[in-house]
């Protein structure tokens, strides 16, 4: 038993690893677009990043599935590996998990992005410094409070996704049964006692990430103000 | 705005309000002539046709409410408000029996199941040769611990010798109808469904798997103890064990009566 629940924690908390790292990578440039440019139809972009908080998993689940299937790029993706499909391997979780996180780390980090301004990188444009170092010695560390909590919200959300993986994952053991799933099942099959497991330290985690995330931000705003 | 016109309006708001809560207690006099029905998802498609001709014979109105088997049983064992459940096996029903949500005595046998190994792609399902030469990438299944055709699959790979062999390439899918969708959407190559599943659908290619390959997958009906005192809940079991729905049951690709 300690085994059957312990794998899919282990695999929740890579997936959730993977994609936090992988989306903070695609996110930044994204949400520093977002904060900079001028485009008339940048809300729009912003918008499309904006759907996953919207639709329902089961939207995601489904076109997610077809696009990652033998039809869409994944199935010509995975015939690199000599598989028909992406779904049911752990790339196309991780695909299917950025999708689904993807506004969890582009808002905080275009908010905070707004809220560096314009004003400090100027100077440091003064200063000689070109765009690429400005971005990097100015605003990334202005920006910290905004990658805490991208960084935060992005793996607890990966943590607690439940129905794209169940659409896309097929209930893998080690490769796709996430703890999400892995508590349905056992609901399902009525192992009350390690759903309780699961479910119970499911609750402890998010209270914890929740506090943590407040926390944070109280001794952000005291360190500024 | 006026103080007099937002007072009127706030007016006829209260109105408004109060009309419908006075139209409730009809509403809820109409719900005793009616059923919910908890459903096992293969039975999806046989299940709208009996409803649409249940109504139409009687009058009565009939909830249908689809799950997998294991899923449903835990909703009803937590209290759900449904009258009768049609199982994809003969356990859950026991078990909903013995545990007391469900009256002693109403349990049958309304189908049994027929396992039907498919692809999507015609041509690919030769007979019990494609699952012993196991040229694919992906068998899906129901998953065999909730759902009944999951259980029959395990059997049938085992009977056939080549469990072993092919259980790294098993995908599971939360009931039959998502294993449906796996293989149709080309994700699986091929899946074990029920034939009531592709019956009807003219692409694919599709092996009947032989019913002494696994055990029988009888699929079992019970009173709840929630419709005890429905009447509609009861003829709706009667009419499912009456020659019209039988009929209907076997155009599904189902065999009735008990095995």
């Amino acid at each position: 038993m300690v085994e059957s629940i312990w794998s899919p924690v282990r695999l929740t908390l890579e997936l959730a690893f993977v994609t936090t790292l992988l989306l903070l990578v695609v996110g930044t440039p994204i949400a520093w677009w977002l904060s900079r440019s001028r485009a008339p139809w940048k809300e729009a972009v912003a918008s499309v990043v904006a759907l996953p908080l919207v639709l329902p998993p089961t939207v995601l689940g489904f076109y997610l599935l077809i696009l990652l299937g033998p039809n869409g790029p994944g199935g010509w993706i995975a015939g690199g590996f000599g598989l028909p499909s992406l779904a049911f391997t752990f790339p196309g979780l991780v695909i299917g998990s950025m999708v689904y996180s993807l506004p969890f780390m582009v808002q905080p980090l275009r908010n905070a992005f707004d809220a560096v301004g314009e004003r400090p990188l100027e100077v440091a444009a003064t200063l000689r410094a070109s765009p690429w170092d400005a971005f990097w010695s100015v605003a990334v560390p202005l920006a910290r409070p905004g990658f805490l909590s991208g960084i935060i919200l992005t793996f607890a959300h990966t943590v607690g996704e439940f129905g794209v993986v169940l659409m896309i994952g097929g209930n893998i053991p080690g490769e796709t049964k996430v703890l999400s799933v892995a508590l349905f099942d056992y609901v399902e099959t009525l192992q009350w006692r390690e759903a309780h497991i699961i479910a119970g330290g499911m609750v402890v985690f998010s209270f914890a990430v929740i506090l943590a995330m407040s926390l944070i931000e109280r001794r952000m705003s005291r360190a500024r103000g | 705005m006026s103080v007099e016109s937002g007072r009127s309006a706030l007016r006829s708001v209260l109105l408004t309000v109060f009309g419908a809560l006075a139209l409730l207690p009809s509403a809820a006099a109409a719900n005793a002539q009616s059923a919910v029905v908890a459903v096992s998802a293969n039975f999806t498609d046989t299940a709208k046709e009996l409803w649409a001709l249940f109504e139409k014979e009687t009058g009565h109105r009939v909830v249908l409410s689809f799950g997998s088997t294991g899923q449903l049983y835990a909703q009803i064992s937590q209290g759900a408000p449904y009258d009768v459940f049609l199982a994809a096996d003969d356990e859950r029903t026991k078990t909903a029996i013995e545990a007391g949500f469900a009256v002693e005595g109403t349990e049958f046998t309304y189908a049994t199941g027929r396992l039907v190994l498919y692809s999507s792609d015609p041509g690919f399902v030769t007979g019990e040769d494609t699952l012993r030469k196991g040229e694919f990438q992906r068998l899906a299944i129901a998953n065999p611990t909730a759902a009944p055709y999951g259980a029959a699959a395990i059997e049938t790979l085992k009977a056939l010798g080549v469990y072993e062999a092919l259980a790294p390439k098993i995908v599971q899918g939360v009931s039959i109808t998502q294993v449906y969708q796996f293989v149709d959407t080309g994700n699986a190559e091929v899946g074990f469904v029920a034939l009531s599943q592709i019956n009807g659908r003219e692409k694919g290619s599709s092996w009947l798997v032989p019913q002494n390959l696994h055990a029988p997958i009888a699929q079992n009906a019970v009173l709840l103890k929630h419709g005890e005192k429905n009447p509609v809940a009861r003829e709706f079991l009667s009419f499912l064990r009456g020659e019209k729905a039988r009929a209907v049951i076997e155009k599904f690709g189902y065999a009735t009566g008990t095995p």
